[in-house]
C-alpha cells in the first residue's frame, strides 16, 4: 500500500509530526511495534484499578503550540499543575520547595536564613539562561557550517539574542552550559538540603554526577517547561502520560491518519539513495516517498539502515553519539496513602516531589556506583504519588507510587538484569523510602520494576536512556544527533527523524516531532499549521 | 422625655459574614473577601490557579448564598413567569430549571438568571440584580405571591469530575437519573436540600439550596465525603476562569441590565449579546416581544463576540482594532484558558465586524514588564462559544470522574 508518509515509532514526537502531516493533507501511516502508542509516554493499567505512568510520569515540556494545534484537550488531555514537593534529610529534618513565594521564603530561611536571599539570585540567574534559550526550542537548528540563507538568519538571530544579553552575561552563558550543577549552585545556596533538592534536575536521566560539567545545563533542560505561563512548573497529566499520546492519536486519526500497531519495522526501504518504504518484521511493506523515524538515532541508522546506503562519517558520528542509560523505575501500586512520620499530617508538599537525601556527597556516590557498573546502593529518587490529585489512576482512598530512580546502569558488574538483580534493586529502593516512611512497604499491593534493559526493551530507548542519548553541550543544538544532520533530514533522501535524538532533545515536549514535520512539509512545498494563534 | 424614642439600630457598612463564612475563612489563608451583594465572598483561598484546576480535575465548592433570589408562587405563578421571561415557560416541567433572560419594553436585556420550577404552581428564581419591584411590577393583576428569598436561603454550588463520586458516597440516589437541570429534593445530614445538575462551569456539577440554619451540616457533610476525591473550596477568581471557559456571560461584565445603565446607549437586546436561542416568538405575549420580533429582522448594530487572541497573553481590558488602525470594539472578559491552551476573551465589536467582517481584526494589548510598558498587536479570530465544556457535564448516569 502507498501513502504519502509514514512515521515509525508512536512515541510522542511520532504522532506530533504524523498529526502535523497529517492536517497538511498527507496521507499518513504510523507504525509501532508494541501493542500499543505512547512510547515512553504511556499509561497501562497493570493491576486491576491501577494506572500506572510507566515510563515519564510529569508533564511540564510539552509545548502549548502543540496542544493547542492539534486540539490534544479536545481528545482528553488535561495537565494538572502540582504545588510543591520535599527532600527529607535522614535527621529528620526536610526543605518543602512550594510555588508559594511566601511559604518558600519563610522554608528556606528556617533551613538556612541567607539562602531565602540566595534562592531569588540562583532563580534570576535559571531563568535568565531559561529566557535565552527558550525561543531556540520551536526552531530548527542552524548549522553553523552552511551557507544557506536560512541557516545564516538562524545564526544571527541566535547571534543577535547572544549579544544583546552584553559581555557579563554572555560570559555567564559559557560558563552555565558547561559548569556543574554543584558548583552552580554552591554560588548561591548555603544549606546542604536545599542545595541537593535544587540539584536533582541536574542529573536525571543523565550518566553524569552532580559534579560534572554540563550537569547546570541538564537542570536548565528542566526548567524549560512551563505550565501556563508558569515557567519551570510541573504538572500531572491526568490519566496518566498516556493520556497525552492517546489524545495524540485521537486527533491524528481524526485528521484521517492510519495507525498499525503489533509489529515494529524490519527495514527502511532503500533504492537509489532514496527512502521508498519499509518492511515490517512480520513481512508486511509499505510504501512512501517521505518516512520519519521516531525511534532513536542509533536504531533508526544502525540497526533498521543498510549500512551501505549511509556516508560513513554518518555512521562514525552515530556510532559515537553517547546513550548511556542511567535511570530506572518503579511503578507501585499502594493499599493506601504511606505516611512520613517527620512532615506534618496531610502537608500540602507530600502531593509533590519527593526526595530523600543529606547532600551533595550522597548524591556523587550515588553516581560512584553506576560508574562502577553497579545501581546506586543510596540512589536520588524522584517519588510522586499523583492519586492526591488525579482521581482517575486508583480507587479512592487507594494510591499509585511513581519512583524514579536515578543511579541504575545498562550493563550490571555483576550481571545481567535477571529477576533476582531486578528484585535486588527494587528493594534497596524501596528500602530507602521506608527509612522515611515506614508504613510505605506493608502498603504494596503491586509492583512494576524497570531497568535500562526493561526500558530498552519496550520502549526502544537505546540503553534505557530517557532522553534519546545524552543532553550534554557536544549533543545538543546543531550537534544533535550528528552535527550536519541536526535538521531532521538523514544522508538518505526523504528519511527523517522526529525523535528526541534531535533537537531541541528528550523529555516529553514535542518539540522535535512539530519542527520535524516542518522540515518535511518544507520540503514538499507545504506550510505547517501551528494555528492562526500560534 | 419620649419613652418611645430609643435607638433603633444602624445598618452596618460593607461586607456581612454569608452563611458558610467560618468554613471558608478557616481556609483563606490569603485573606482575600471580595463584597457580592453585600456578602463577603471569596476572592482566592491560597491560589487561583489551582483552585481552578481543582474545578476541572476533583471537585470544589463556592457559596452562591448571595446570589438575589425570588419566590414566585400561586395559580398565576406560571403564567407571571411566562410574561416576564422571552422563553416560553409553559414547556418547563416541575422539577426542571432553566437559563433565562427578560427584558424591557425595548427588547433590552433587565437581567439573566435560572429559573427553579418547584412546582405547578412555585417557581424559584436566581440572578444577580435585585428584581423584587421588577417581578412585581409584571405580577401586577395575577393571583400570585412574589418574595425575596435571598436571606432564607443558603446555597453553595459543588462542581467538578468527581462530584457525584462524592454525593454516591453520601449515598444520594437521586443523581442516577438526573440529567442536565434536573431538580431534586434530597436530605443530606437529614436536612432538606433542593439539589440541581446545574452550574457555572461547563463541568460535571450540582448546586445545592437548603435553609440557612441547616447550611453548615450540609456543607460539613459534602466536604467530609469529599476528602477522598480531593475537594476543594474555591473563591471568585478560579469560578471566573471557569465561567469564562464555559462560555457562560456575566452581568455588570459582559453586559449591563437595562435598568442600571444611566448612558442610554449601553443597553444590549439579546441578538446583541448572541442569546437568540433563549427567545421565543411562538407564546403569548411577554414583556419585551414586540420590540424583539422587530429587532429579530434587522442585523444587530453591535455584537458580543467570543475571540481567540494569537500568544498567550490575556487581552483584559484591550481595545479591538481592524487592520491595526481602526478602533471596533473592546474587550470584556479575557483569560489564558489553562484547559484548552487557547487564549480567549469576549468583545463587543460594531457591525459589521464581528459579523460579516472577521478578518484583519486585532487586539491591543499593553503588558506590563519589570515597569515598562509594551504594547502588542495580537490577531484576532472569531471563534464559537463555549470555549470548553466536558462531555462529561451531560453524561447520565454521571461518571465517578
Ligand atoms: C523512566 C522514564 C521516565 C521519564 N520521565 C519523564 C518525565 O517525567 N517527564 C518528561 O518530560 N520526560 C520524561 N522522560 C523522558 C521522555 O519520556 C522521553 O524523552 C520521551 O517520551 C521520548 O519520546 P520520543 O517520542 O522521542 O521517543 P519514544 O517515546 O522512545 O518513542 C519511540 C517509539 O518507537 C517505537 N519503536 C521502537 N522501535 C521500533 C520499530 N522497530 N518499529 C516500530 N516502532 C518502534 C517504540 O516502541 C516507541 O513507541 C522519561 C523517560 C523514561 C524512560
Amino acid at each position: 500500500m502507498k501513502y504519502d508518509a509514514i512515521i515509525v515509532g508512536a512515541g510522542h514526537n511520532g504522532l506530533t509530526t504524523a498529526g502535523f502531516l497529517a492536517r497538511a493533507g498527507l496521507k499518513t501511516l504510523v507504525i509501532e511495534k508494541n501493542d500499543y502508542v505512547g512510547g515512553a509516554a504511556v499509561s497501562r493499567e497493570l493491576q486491576p484499578g491501577w494506572t500506572y505512568s510507566n515510563c515519564s510520569y510529569v508533564c511540564s515540556l510539552l509545548r502549548p503550540e502543540i496542544i493547542r494545534a492539534l486540539e490534544l484537550p479536545k481528545y482528553g488531555l488535561q495537565v494538572i499543575p502540582y504545588e510543591s514537593g520535599a527532600t527529607f534529610d535522614s535527621k529528620g529534618n526536610y526543605f518543602n520547595y512550594s510555588s508559594d513565594h511566601d511559604a518558600l521564603r519563610r522554608e528556606l530561611i528556617r533551613n538556612n536564613p541567607e539562602d531565602a536571599d540566595g534562592y531569588e539570585r540562583y532563580a534570576r540567574a535559571v531563568m535568565r539562561q531559561c529566557k535565552f534559550i527558550k525561543p531556540l526550542l520551536m526552531r530548527t537548528a542552524p548549522d553553523p557550517t552552511s551557507f544557506n540563507p536560512r541557516d545564516i538568519s538562524e545564526l544571527l538571530y541566535i547571534g543577535k539574542r547572544f549579544y544583546d544579553l552584553g559581555e557579563r552575561e554572555m560570559a555567564e552563558t559559557v560558563r552555565f552550559w558547561t559548569m556543574s550543577i554543584a558548583e552552580f549552585l554552591d554560588q548561591y545556596i548555603k544549606s546542604d538540603l536545599v542545595k541537593v533538592h535544587l540539584a536533582g534536575s541536574g542529573i536525571i536521566g543523565t550518566g553524569l554526577g552532580p559534579y560534572s560539567p554540563g550537569t547546570a545545563y541538564v537542570l536548565l533542560h528542566h526548567y524549560m517547561g512551563e505550565v501556563d505561563g508558569s515557567i519551570g512548573a510541573w504538572g500531572f497529566s491526568r490519566g496518566g502520560m498516556g493520556s497525552i499520546t492517546k489524545a495524540m492519536a485521537l486527533s491524528f486519526q481524526d485528521a484521517g491518519g492510519e495507525i498499525r500497531t503489533g509489529s515494529g519495522i524490519d527495514q527502511f526501504i532503500v533504492k537509489n539513495g532514496r527512502v521508498v518504504g519499509v518492511a515490517l518484521e512480520n513481512g508486511d511493506e509499505f510504501y512512501a516517498d517521505t518516512v520519519v523515524s521516531g525511534m532513536d538515532v542509533r536504531r533508526t541508522f544502525i540497526e533498521h539502515t543498510e549500512q551501505k546506503e549511509l556516508p560513513e562519517d554518518f555512521v562514525k558520528g552515530v556510532k559515537r553519539y553517547r546513550f548511556r542509560g542511567s535511570s530506572g523505575k518503579l511503578n507501585i501500586a499502594l493499599d493506601g496513602m504511606p505516611t512520613f512520620p517527620a512532615a506534618p499530617k496531610d502537608a500540602r508538599f507530600l502531593k509533590g516531589d519527593l526526595h530523600f537525601l543529606d547532600g551533595m556527597e550522597e548524591l556523587e556516590r550515588a553516581y560512584d556506583d553506576w560508574k562502577e557498573g553497579r545501581w546506586s546502593a543510596s540512589p536520588y529518587v524522584d517519588f510522586l504519588i499523583p492519586t492526591q490529585i488525579d482521581p482517575t489512576m486508583a480507587p479512592p482512598g487507594k494510591h499509585y507510587a511513581t519512583i524514579f530512580v536515578q543511579y541504575a546502569p545498562y550493563e550490571l558488574a555483576n550481571g545481567t538484569w535477571d529477576d533476582a538483580n531486578r528484585e535486588a534493586f527494587a528493594k534497596t529502593v524501596i528500602d530507602k523510602i521506608s527509612r522515611h516512611s515506614p508504613d510505605f512497604k506493608n502498603l504494596i499491593v503491586h509492583k512494576e520494576v524497570r531497568s535500562p534493559a526493561d526500558i530498552e526493551r519496550e520502549v526502544g530507548l537505546t540503553e534505557g536512556n530517557i532522553f534519546q542519548g545524552e543532553l550534554t553541550f557536544d549533543q545538543l543544538l546543531f550537534n544533535r544527533p550528528v552535527p550536519g544532520y541536526a535538521q531532521y533530514r538523514s544522508p538518505i533522501k526523504g528519511l527523517y527523524m522526529c525523535g528526541s535524538s534531535s533537537h531541541p532533545g528528550g523529555g516529553v515536549m514535542g518539540a522535535p516531532g512539530a519542527n520535524a514535520a516542518r522540515e518535511v512539509l518544507l520540503d514538499l512545498g507545504k506550510k505547517i499549521d501551528l494555528g492562526a494563534a500560534a | 422625655m419620649n419613652k418611645a424614642l430609643t435607638p433603633r439600630p444602624q445598618m452596618p457598612m460593607g461586607a456581612l459574614p454569608a452563611p458558610f463564612h467560618d468554613r471558608i475563612a478557616a481556609e483563606n489563608v490569603q485573606h482575600s473577601w471580595m463584597n457580592w451583594n453585600g456578602y463577603a465572598s471569596p476572592g482566592v483561598l491560597d491560589t487561583a490557579e489551582f483552585e481552578y484546576f481543582a474545578i476541572r480535575n476533583q471537585s470544589t465548592l463556592f457559596d452562591i448564598s448571595p446570589m438575589c433570589k425570588f419566590r414566585i408562587k400561586g395559580p398565576d405563578a406560571e403564567a407571571v413567569m411566562n410574561r416576564m421571561v422571552t422563553r416560553d415557560v409553559r414547556r418547563q416541567k416541575p422539577g426542571r430549571v432553566s437559563y433565562v433572560i427578560w427584558c424591557d419594553e425595548d427588547g433590552n436585556v433587565v437581567d439573566d438568571g435560572t429559573l427553579f420550577r418547584r412546582s405547578e404552581d412555585e417557581f424559584l428564581l436566581f440572578c444577580q440584580e435585585p428584581q423584587l419591584l421588577w417581578i412585581k411590577d409584571i405580577a401586577w393583576g395575577f393571583d400570585v405571591e412574589v418574595t425575596e428569598a435571598t436571606h432564607d436561603l443558603a446555597g453553595f454550588a459543588f462542581q467538578g469530575p468527581t462530584t457525584a463520586a462524592t454525593l454516591r458516597d453520601l449515598k444520594i440516589k437521586e443523581i442516577e437519573t438526573m440529567r442536565p437541570f434536573d431538580i431534586r429534593d434530597i436530605k443530606i445530614a437529614g436536612k432538606k436540600v433542593m439539589i440541581s445538575r446545574t452550574g457555572f462551569t461547563g463541568d460535571l456539577g450540582y448546586e445545592l439550596v437548603m435553609a440557612p440554619k441547616d447550611a453548615l451540616a450540609v456543607w460539613d457533610a459534602v466536604y467530609a465525603a469529599g476528602q477522598l476525591r480531593g475537594v476543594r473550596i474555591i473563591g471568585y477568581e478560579a469560578l471566573e476562569m471557569a465561567r469564562i471557559e464555559a462560555g457562560f456571560l456575566l452581568p455588570r461584565v459582559d453586559f449591563i441590565s437595562s435598568q442600571t445603565n444611566l448612558r442610554v446607549n449601553r443597553a444590549r437586546n439579546p441578538f446583541e449579546i448572541g442569546l437568540d436561542w433563549l427567545v421565543t416568538f411562538d407564546k403569548p405575549h411577554y414583556n419585551g416581544k414586540r420590540a424583539l420580533q422587530r429587532l429579530a429582522g434587522v442585523a444587530p448594530k453591535r455584537k458580543l463576540v467570543a475571540i481567540e487572541v494569537s500568544k498567550d497573553k490575556a487581552a483584559h481590558h484591550a481595545l479591538v482594532y481592524h487592520r491595526k488602525t481602526r478602533e471596533v470594539g473592546f474587550v470584556t472578559s479575557a483569560l489564558w484558558s489553562a484547559t484548552t491552551k487557547r487564549n480567549i476573551a469576549y468583545a463587543w465589536l460594531e457591525a459589521p465586524f464581528g459579523q460579516e467582517v472577521k478578518d484583519d481584526l486585532w487586539v491591543e494589548i499593553y503588558l506590563q514588564r519589570e515597569i515598562e510598558w509594551q504594547r502588542r498587536m495580537e490577531r484576532v479570530m472569531i471563534v464559537e462559544r463555549p470555549f470548553f465544556v466536558h462531555p462529561r457535564r451531560t453524561v447520565t448516569p454521571p461518571l465517578n470522574f
